[in-house]
């Protein structure tokens, strides 16, 4: 059976849920190998056995942390060469985009981004599923040329687990000279919410300008239905809320099976990251707002009303 | 000090943007064109580094005759001078091609630095920068949200969602830029009068070198197979607050099982 690179996406060892989703979109185009570089593989192999990965390519070494993208870039280009996969599965991150793009240039192979799906071609290579404009078209696609290099969306696919061998083979990996003149010369870890990830949750409450800054009614209406709190640009610019919250165009894309806008409008750039959302609710004091376009269920009212009565309420029922 | 943009002109995102049924390219004719807004973002970083030392800013664009507008739209903002290549080779390209001409014009350019956006607001794949820096062999900082030059040191600090990093490689290199990073200026009276008088050089493909078969939808290393509208959400049900909205959310969530 055709081999599937998977490049891996963790945390020091720990297997981001991204990575359980490629391996098991990887078993219906082939056999998954998954690619580790970095520390802590030992660690890992066990969930990479347990989603299918029937190699687990390890590149390690004590400085690969200081470079950019570069080790990673190395070692795909090193196993496409020597492994001659049917295609290479990356992460559809800043990260997995950059590695990408390289990887691309160096095999001379179509690239595709942000698919949402993949899956057999029949019989010529694999096709990918797409959101575009802004969640308005839908495209499916082909790489026509070498070695498909497909990014896959977060949430893409339910993981599925199925034995895998995960037959370790470790890959020395040498850094050009070229690649070690980019350096990463300080890294400060972000503190974690507690929440969900904002791109792996199955529930989204997001608000907007309309918070006038206090998001304690968004993060409790969350908090009581586990879900992940997001935020529209114009909070994160008015520094109500971190960037890496931001929801849209030039945040994050999410897709979960219900989204709440609280105080947001509904620009065409908040719309590009949240309207392939199963289910849509929407609180907003203007009945005119484009945000309810797209809802299942809206309320027109304030948000500091609405949030905080629907807490209790959800609170009073759970008992 | 020489700065190179890379900008892109791009069917506006507020428009009904759509394909051309022909060849499933993206229709650039029927829809008006204007400089990717997240372009605007590396023209402004390109002014600020020039106007902070002694710098010269050109801008660089590929695509058909329109795209001259995201030229003259960062001459208004303040660049120097433009390059703009167009060829009708190019039509269907994709970004390999793309990143194939760009760095084939910047090396008939001077550079010391190449700004780019994070992505083109039309195709929004986010490739380009990186593709340039692998073409040109020189380091690629992507998503930048602050650069700093000094010498022939280039720093940014980027903002990822596990860490934030900074990060340092030596000149000449590509850097990317988020909408984090400035809050581009509008062109002033005087901005537009004087880009009048600024330089724009056309280039062709035959003036780079490339190969017309290297480009174009027949080259391309991707195929478009179909395309689909998302059909509209069926409008859902909204209810006006009376005081008891938030009741009313918690019985429609409930009837959903999200509750
Ligand atoms: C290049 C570019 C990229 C962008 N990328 C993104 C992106 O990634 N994500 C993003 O979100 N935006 C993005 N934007 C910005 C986008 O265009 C909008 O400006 C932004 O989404 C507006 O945020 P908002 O809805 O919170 O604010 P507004 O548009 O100001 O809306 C606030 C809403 O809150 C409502 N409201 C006010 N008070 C209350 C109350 N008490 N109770 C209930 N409702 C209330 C108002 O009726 C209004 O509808 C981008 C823009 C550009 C140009
Ligand atoms: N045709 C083009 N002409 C000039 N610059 C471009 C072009 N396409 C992409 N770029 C640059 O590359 C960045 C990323 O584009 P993309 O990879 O298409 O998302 C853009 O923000 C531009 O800076």
């Amino acid at each position: 059976m055709s081999e599937i690179l998977v490049l891996v996406d963790h945390d020091d060892g720990a297997v981001r849920k991204t990575t359980t989703e490629l391996l098991t979109i990887a078993r219906r185009l082939g056999e998954p190998s998954a690619v580790y570089v970095g520390a802590g593989a030992e660690a890992a192999r066990e969930t990479l056995q347990a989603y299918g990965a029937a190699k687990v390519y390890v590149a390690d070494s004590p400085d690969m942390d200081e470079y950019l993208v570069a080790p990673k870039v190395e070692v795909l280009a090193q196993l496409m060469a020597s492994a001659s996969p049917a295609a290479v599965l990356i992460p559809s991150t800043p990260e997995g985009k950059d590695i990408a793009g390289r990887l691309a240039i160096r095999t001379d192979s179509g690239v595709i981004t942000d698919a949402v799906d993949a899956r057999p071609g029949g019989g010529e290579g694999l096709e990918t599923t797409q959101s575009v404009f802004a969640g308005g078209y839908t495209v499916e696609a082909r790489v026509t040329r070498g070695t498909p290099i497909v990014t896959v969306k977060p949430n893409s696919a339910t993981p599925e687990q199925a034995e895998g061998a995960a037959q370790v083979e470790s890959v020395s990996v040498t850094i050009p000279d070229s690649a070690r003149a980019t350096r990463i010369t300080d890294r400060q870890p972000r503190t974690k919410s507690g929440r969900p990830e904002l791109t792996e949750a199955a529930i989204v409450v997001s608000g907007g300008r309309g918070t006038g800054g206090d998001f304690a009614p968004v993060e409790a209406f969350a908090d009581s239905l586990g879900a992940a709190v997001g935020a529209s640009r114009a909070a994160v610019d008015s520094g109500w809320y971190p960037h890496a919250f931001q929801v849209g165009q030039t945040g994050k894309t999410v897709s979960p099976q219900l989204y709440v806008a609280a105080g947001i409008s509904g620009a065409i750039q908040h719309r590009a990251g949240m309207q392939t959302s199963k289910t849509i609710v929407a609180v907003n004091k203007d009945s005119d707002s484009p945000i309810f376009d797209l809802v299942d269920f809206g309320v027109v009212g304030d948000l500091h009303k609405i949030l905080p009565q629907a807490t209790e309420e959800i609170t009073r029922r759970k008992g | 000090m020489n700065i190179v943009v890379c900008v892109k002109h791009v069917p506006d995102a507020t428009a009904n943007r759509t394909f051309r049924a022909s060849d499933n390219t993206v229709d650039r004719a029927g829809v008006d064109g204007l400089l990717s807004e997240l372009d605007e973002y590396a023209v402004e970083e390109a002014l600020k580094i020039a106007e902070a030392g002694d710098g010269e800013v050109t801008v660089l664009t590929m695509g058909p005759e329109p795209a001259t507008d995201a030229i003259r739209k960062s001459l208004q903002m303040g660049a120097h001078k433009g390059v703009h290549v167009s060829d009708d080779a190019i039509h269907g390209s994709d970004a390999i091609a793309t990143s194939l001409v760009l760095a084939a014009a910047l090396k008939r350019l001077e550079y010391d630095l190449v700004l780019c956006g994070m992505a083109s607001t039309d195709g929004v794949m986010g490739l380009v920068p990186a593709m340039l820096a692998e073409r040109l062999g020189i380091p690629a900082l992507t998503y930048a949200v602050e650069v700093s030059i000094d010498g022939d040191r280039v720093t940014v600090r980027r903002d990822s969602d596990t860490a934030v990093e900074t990060v340092v490689a030596p000149l000449p290199a590509v850097v990317s830029v988020t909408d984090q990073i400035n809050e581009p200026r509008y062109p002033s009276f005087k901005g537009i009068m004087a880009a009048k008088k600024k330089p724009v050089e056309t280039w062709t493909l035959a003036d780079l070198d490339v190969d017309a078969s290297q480009v174009g939808l027949d080259a391309a290393g991707t195929a478009v197979t179909s395309y689909q509208a998302r059909p509209p959400r069926s409008s859902g049900t909204v209810i006006s607050d009376e005081g008891d909205g938030g009741v009313q959310l918690v019985d429609f969530l409930a009837a959903q099982k999200f509750v």
